[in-house]
């Protein structure tokens, strides 16, 4: 009798033989995924795969245009850097920038609202309110205050970005957890003792992590283009550095003479941006087709 | 309703609050804001012990809060560091042609997002619907600084067909105001077209058909008057987010907008500038998102009870 437990007992969590199941069923998106999987290979093997040093100044070989030397395919710019080394190391800077700040989002974000969500009362009332808060300001503008009074940098620009996207996994989960909490699982829980921390991570959290993939999957590309506009506009890292957002910028003055400066890295955030976005709205449709409206 | 509405001004007044604590404190621990905020002549120790006098730094912190926040609510944020005019003047004078732009922008996005969503419904899955939903699915991915300097390229280098440079007649508002409606435009086409295309497999319209009125009739009265609503409700939503990218489409525009102003104020440090710039967007973003929200709950019943 002690042996077995109840099956109402048992934690619910993320059904993965189903969920794998409805994966393999859905056609996959293979364009994007491959697009993806070459921006993390590129960023991961940067070194390896990049033909130059992308901060290696030549002078010499500056403003070549691409296609005329093979040395150089997508040409150089105005110190005669490689643009495709470059491209390749921005790959790796756009890819850390994002994923950081979008993890760091999404761990703030999804602990208050677990215990926002859980525990009710004034604990939930303060943290909404700095979640509406968070949500009343325009995104470009927060980001702008951090990085203006902290100073460029790649920590303060994750930062920046984290905290304009934080409260909209808040406000998700809280969402999720109030519909969860009041399953018998969890009362059941609740009543043979377990203890809270237990309940909220093992019990409830299992059950909001669909919803936080797909909310994640559909915020990368809006946080590649916040992060590509801060350093476009010279708020993200140092100048010279290889961000796609900073090689654009580079280009602007001289475009009519040196259009690759400015095109090609332009074109790699559109690419990244919409392999993201198809990706995201694949998942969406895969894992929870309920989120389509609410969209 | 009334409950609703006094809930959600509470609220929008808690958000600029919040910003005005956010300025003020950031402004604070950068370092001394005297040095940020003294004129730029005024360099000897007295003038720096007056100028700390006159900004109150002397006092208590939340005495110094209590001040700026009276000051702000006067419009006063200090003196422009490098023209010495006040922020509240260059404010003023900046605030138009960001105004102008976004209701082009609105306008823009209006005009040409909703009949093409309707077209696309209609004429689903033919060239159209897919011309229609690459524009759409790259006007959400592209940056728009990008698409900016391509348009400039383009337009203005290559074809020399429309001016790329500052603000004057209505041809130089084309390219800015594009560049800025895009992504809204794409969002009024994706959900203008499912929108039509739910209503358009409705029982109603197949009653219109089968009762014989014409296709025409069918298409453009009834069905695209019910779906207009989410379409109009997205550009309301959407018109807050304008002012966010607003900032990017007018540096590179040199657009003579509150967007450039902030921009150049912070690569001066001109920080009461900054202040004015900061406060005024904040202000026109968390009112514009307030009145959408009651206009929405008066026009929709199940959210102003679902609070």
């Amino acid at each position: 009798m002690a042996t077995t437990t109840p099956n109402v007992l048992r934690a619910k969590t993320v059904d993965i033989g189903r969920l794998s199941g409805r994966l393999r069923q859905a056609r996959l998106p293979w364009i994007p995924i491959v697009v993806l999987l070459l921006i993390l290979v590129c960023a991961a093997f940067a070194e390896l795969i990049a033909p130059h040093d992308p901060l290696k100044i030549n002078v010499l070989n500056r403003h070549m245009p691409p296609g005329e030397s093979s040395e150089y395919l997508l040409g150089t710019d105005s110190l005669g850097r490689d643009i495709l080394s470059r491209l390749i190391y921005g790959a790796r800077t756009t890819v850390i920038i994002s994923f950081v700040s979008l993890l760091a989002g999404a761990v703030v974000g999804t602990v208050l609202g677990l215990i926002s969500g859980y525990f009710g009362g004034w604990v939930d009332a303060v943290v909404m309110r700095c979640v509406d808060a968070a949500l009343g300001f325009p995104t470009v503008l927060l980001a702008m205050i951090i990085v203006v009074f902290l100073g460029t940098g790649t920590i303060n620009i994750i930062l920046a970005v984290a905290l304009t996207f934080w409260a909209r996994f808040a406000r998700m989960t809280r969402g999720d957890v109030l519909a969860v909490k009041t399953q018998d699982f969890v009362t059941l829980a609740r009543i043979t003792g377990v203890s809270t921390p237990v309940i909220m991570w093992r019990h409830i959290f299992p059950n909001v992590v669909n919803t936080l993939t797909v909310i994640s999957s559909l915020l990368v590309g809006q946080i590649i283009l916040l992060e590509a506009a801060l350093s476009f506009l010279g708020l993200g890292l140092a100048p010279g550095s290889p961000a796609w957002g900073i090689m654009v910028a580079e280009g602007r003055d001289i475009l009519l003479e040196v259009w690759w400066l400015s095109v090609f890295p332009g074109l790699a955030i559109t690419i990244v941006v919409l392999a993201f976005n198809f990706f995201g709205d694949w998942l969406r449709d895969t894992l929870d087709p309920r989120m389509r409206q609410t969209q | 309703m009334q409950k609703y509405v006094i809930f959600r001004v509470g609220q929008g007044i808690f958000t600029l609050w919040a910003l005005t604590v956010i300025v003020f404190v950031s402004v604070r621990l950068t370092g001394d804001p005297a040095i940020f905020l003294m004129p730029i002549d005024a360099s000897s120790k007295a003038d720096y012990e007056a100028f700390q006098k006159q900004l109150g730094l002397d006092k208590p912190m939340v005495v110094q809060y209590g001040i700026f926040l009276w000051n702000a609510l006067q419009g006063d944020f200090g003196t422009s560091i490098t023209d010495r005019r006040p922020a509240m003047d260059i404010l003023a004078s900046r605030l138009p042609a960001t105004l102008q732009l976004a209701a082009a922008g609105m306008g823009m996005a209006i005009l040409f997002g909703v009949p093409l969503g309707v077209l696309s419904a209609i004429k689903r899955d033919s060239i159209f619907d897919k011309i229609g939903k690459i524009f759409a699915v790259v006007g959400m991915a592209a940056p728009q600084f990008w698409v900016a300097i391509i348009f400039i390229l383009v337009f203005g280098a290559i074809f020399k067909v429309l001016p790329t440079f500052g603000r004057g007649g209505p041809d130089t508002f084309v390219l800015p105001a594009f560049v800025l409606a895009w992504s809204i435009m794409a969002g009024m086409m994706r959900l203008g077209r499912s929108s039509m295309l739910e209503i358009l497999d409705s029982e109603y319209i197949r009653f219109a058909r089968v009762k014989g009125l014409h296709e025409r009739l069918v298409l453009w009265k009834h069905a695209l008057r019910n779906s207009l609503v989410p379409m109009l409700t997205f550009g309301g939503i959407s018109l807050a987010g304008l002012l966010n990218g607003a900032i990017v489409v007018e540096v590179v525009f040199a657009w003579p907008g509150i967007g450039r102003m902030l921009l150049d104020g912070v690569q001066a440090r001109n920080f009461p500038v900054v202040q004015a710039a900061v406060l005024a967007s904040g202000f026109f973003y968390i009112a514009l998102s307030l009145i959408i929200d009651l206009l929405y709950a008066y026009v929709d019943p199940r959210i102003r009870y679902s609070e």
